[in-house]
């Protein structure tokens, strides 16, 4: 049995400095400190973190392309816009341990010698950004933001509340957001460590990722590597919800089962399928349910882990009814920047609500798989490239007859 | 320009000589690889919104927008494959489902070259309206493709007024005057210039749109007249668009590649053209 390292705090949340620090807090931060900014991202690079919100690029191969940059403004940025429909890790995470988050904001940020860091957090979390102010203003009033930025000085941490919509939860429309502009993507390259946050070189990462700082510098980066697989070093959040007796976060090692954390979670019996990875994932049918949870172990089933969303259906839901209200999630989170998204995902839309209604005319299936295409290949951004993976991967699995209703 | 600016890179297997700095939009074109393109203008920021200009990057997942790509050493460029057709045909078709492309003679040439279905996608469309709300262009935004041409224009790519913006999102995103005035209330100063870079005719002069109302609009009818703008000492050149059987200036612009215009005029140069005609009998 898993004993939780990120969710540790989970019965006595550590709401205070005081009862961090009692609990083992900073310990991190202060090895961090005693070692230097470049011995601690060999630190995260050995560990093999890698990036939770769902792309999994290694955190720390992204710090120190920021941390070797020219340009002396650089900027942190936490990512806490958690918009992935199922997805409620990050909310969880903040709720129940938001100094361990903080800790991990400030290890990164003397990391890259930020001159800033910014927390972003989505704009319907108001407790959790409350929270989050509330305790950086207690670690600056402690001290413990003195000596954290570039040169010597103390680093200023901002707060800033979402602009309530799922595209600024794209690194790229995150920046834009915090800019003051509208929440629309921008190419890449250049790449954030490049040009990010006010064109200049940036780190950002996920919530969860960040969570994991703290006690990879305090227990070492051989820690990280002795959980999960060889491949998918560390531990992951599940967010499990749907038809399941006790929905909630799960800490899991990587490789675990996806039946068993199904189990844990009180799963019915006579599950139809699962959504793994969120709006943007793939379903997967009770024939995979042991597929390791690992990000090779999705892979090698054509799934992904994504954010670690997980939904169940019985075997009475309508999944066609599932895709159309994904279909209707992207449908209104597009940014209407390009075209492939904006007006595909609307045709996606209308298409499945056809099906979903029993009102489809027998050409929807091949022409959505046709349009999934363009929208994966020309949209600008991950949110049209993927608003119909969970689409094509109902349709595989209707070939497949593995559909109960 | 010498030899250390420039340098390869292979374009549907076949190398050709790109410049620091160029697109690789631009290297296609002068290779004369045609390329379709929507919302790219040569004097605005690329938008990289309407997609057609996609090509495949050797390394990058998804395709990329020509327009906007800056060409690098060494770089492996495909424009014929199955999947680059597929995505350019899929956007005009796209657009094809949502838009009125009754005055967008380009994009409907530019979809039939490419074998794009009109009947491909089927839904609801734009339905958007009219603006008729000032004395000088009327904003008929069924026909807006989005490429945001016209916002750029208005902001810092031109005219530095940013009367226009957009707003809403997905399929609800449209263009804006301030926070959804009329173009009046805005901060608009009726320069035109959305109107001169505008693809589809979703914004046009008021006598255009009202002679094309009328079913007068013919365009085999007009002289294009070459003179500077009197009104000040800038000296735009301008091209005034005359009727040749009625003699009536029935609009006026100015060439994209003049020096000092780029294309660009102020409300006097663009609209102020009635007093030629005052006093007229």
């Amino acid at each position: 049995m898993h004993s939780p390292v990120l969710l540790r705090r989970r019965q006595a949340p550590a709401l205070d400095l005081k009862a961090y620090l009692a609990s083992g807090g900073l310990e991190g931060l202060r090895r961090a400190r005693a070692i230097g900014p470049e011995a601690t991202v060999a630190i995260v690079t050995e560990s093999g973190l890698v990036g939770r919100g769902g792309a999994g690029f290694p955190t720390g191969r992204k710090w120190d392309s920021v941390r070797t940059a020219a340009d002396p403004e650089r900027y942190f940025v936490l990512n806490a816009d958690e918009s992935e429909p199922g997805t409620f890790k990050d909310r969880v995470m903040i709720e129940t341990d938001p100094f361990l988050v903080l800790e991990g904001v400030l290890i990164a940020s003397y990391a890259i010698a930020a001159t800033r860091a910014y927390i972003y957090v989505r704009g319907e979390y108001h407790e959790a950004a409350e929270l989050l102010q509330r305790c950086a203003a207690e670690l600056a009033a402690a001290g413990e933001l003195e000596g954290i930025g570039p040169g010597g000085r103390s680093l200023a941490v901002e707060i800033r509340h979402g602009g309530g919509a799922y595209i600024c939860g794209e690194e790229t429309a995150l920046f834009r957001s915090i800019e003051g502009y509208r929440g629309e993507p921008m190419s890449k390259p250049p790449f954030p460590t490049v040009a990010g946050l006010f064109r200049k070189p940036t780190a950002i990462n996920n919530v969860e990722t960040i969570a994991n700082v703290p006690d990879i510098l305090a227990r070492g980066a051989l820690w990280l590597r002795s959980l999960g697989t060889e491949r998918s070093p560390g531990i992951k959040l599940f967010s499990v919800s749907g038809h399941v007796t006790r929905p909630g976060v799960y800490e899991l090692p990587f490789g675990v089962p996806l039946g068993e954390l199904l189990e844990l979670a009180g799963a019915r019996s006579d599950l139809q399928a699962v959504l793994l990875g969120g709006a943007a994932g793939t379903f997967v049918f009770p024939g995979d349910f042991d597929m390791p949870l690992s990000y090779e172990g999705a892979q090698g089933r054509g799934a992904t882990l994504g954010s670690g969303a997980l939904i169940a259906f019985d075997h009475e839901t309508s999944l066609w009814r599932v895709a159309e209200r994904l279909g209707s999630f992207f449908a209104h989170e597009s940014c209407g920047q390009c075209v492939p998204c904006r007006v595909g995902t609307r045709r996606q839309h209308e298409m499945l609500l056809a099906l979903a209604e029993g009102r489809g005319t027998g050409s929807e299936r091949e022409l959505l798989v046709r349009l999934s295409q363009v929208m994966t290949d020309a949209s600008i951004c991950g949110l049209g490239q993927t608003a119909s993976t969970a689409v094509r991967s109902l349709i595989d699995a209707e070939a497949k007859g593995l559909l109960a209703v | 320009m010498g030899m250390a600016d420039t340098f390869q890179i292979l374009i549907d297997g076949h190398e050709a000589i790109a410049h620091e700095g160029e697109t690789i939009l631009e290297v296609l074109r002068r290779q004369q690889v045609e390329t379709p393109t929507l919302c790219t203008h040569e004097h605005l920021t690329p938008a990289k919104a309407c997609r057609a200009c996609v090509v495949e990057l050797k390394g990058s997942r998804a395709l990329v927008a020509s327009c906007e790509r800056k060409a690098e050493p060494g770089m492996e460029v495909g424009t014929g494959s199955e999947r680059v057709q597929n995505a350019r045909c899929g956007v005009f078709e796209l657009l094809l489902s949502q838009n009125d492309v009754t005055t967008a003679p380009s994009l409907v040439a530019q979809a039939a070259d490419l074998g794009a279905d009109p009947a491909r996608y089927r839904g609801e469309r734009y339905e958007k309206g009219l603006h008729d709300d000032n004395q000088l262009y009327v904003r008929d935004y069924d026909k807006c493709i989005l490429c945001y041409r016209c916002v750029e224009a208005c902001g810092p790519d031109v005219q530095n007024t940013f009367a226009l913006t957009v707003s809403g999102r997905g399929f609800e995103a449209g263009i804006a005057a301030g926070f959804g005035e009329s173009l009046t209330d805005s901060a608009c100063v009726f320069c035109g210039n959305c109107v001169a870079v505008c693809p589809t005719g979703a914004l046009m002069d008021r006598r255009e749109h009202t002679m094309r109302a009328q079913g007068r609009w013919d365009e085999e009818r007009y002289d294009v007249v070459q003179t500077t703008c009197s009104y000040c000492g800038v000296g735009c050149q301008l091209e005034l668009h005359v009727d040749r059987l009625s003699n009536e200036i029935v609009k006026v612009t100015s060439p994209m590649d003049h020096a000092i215009t780029h294309g660009f005029l102020c409300v006097k140069g663009r609209y102020g053209y009635s007093f030629v005609e005052a006093g007229r009998e």
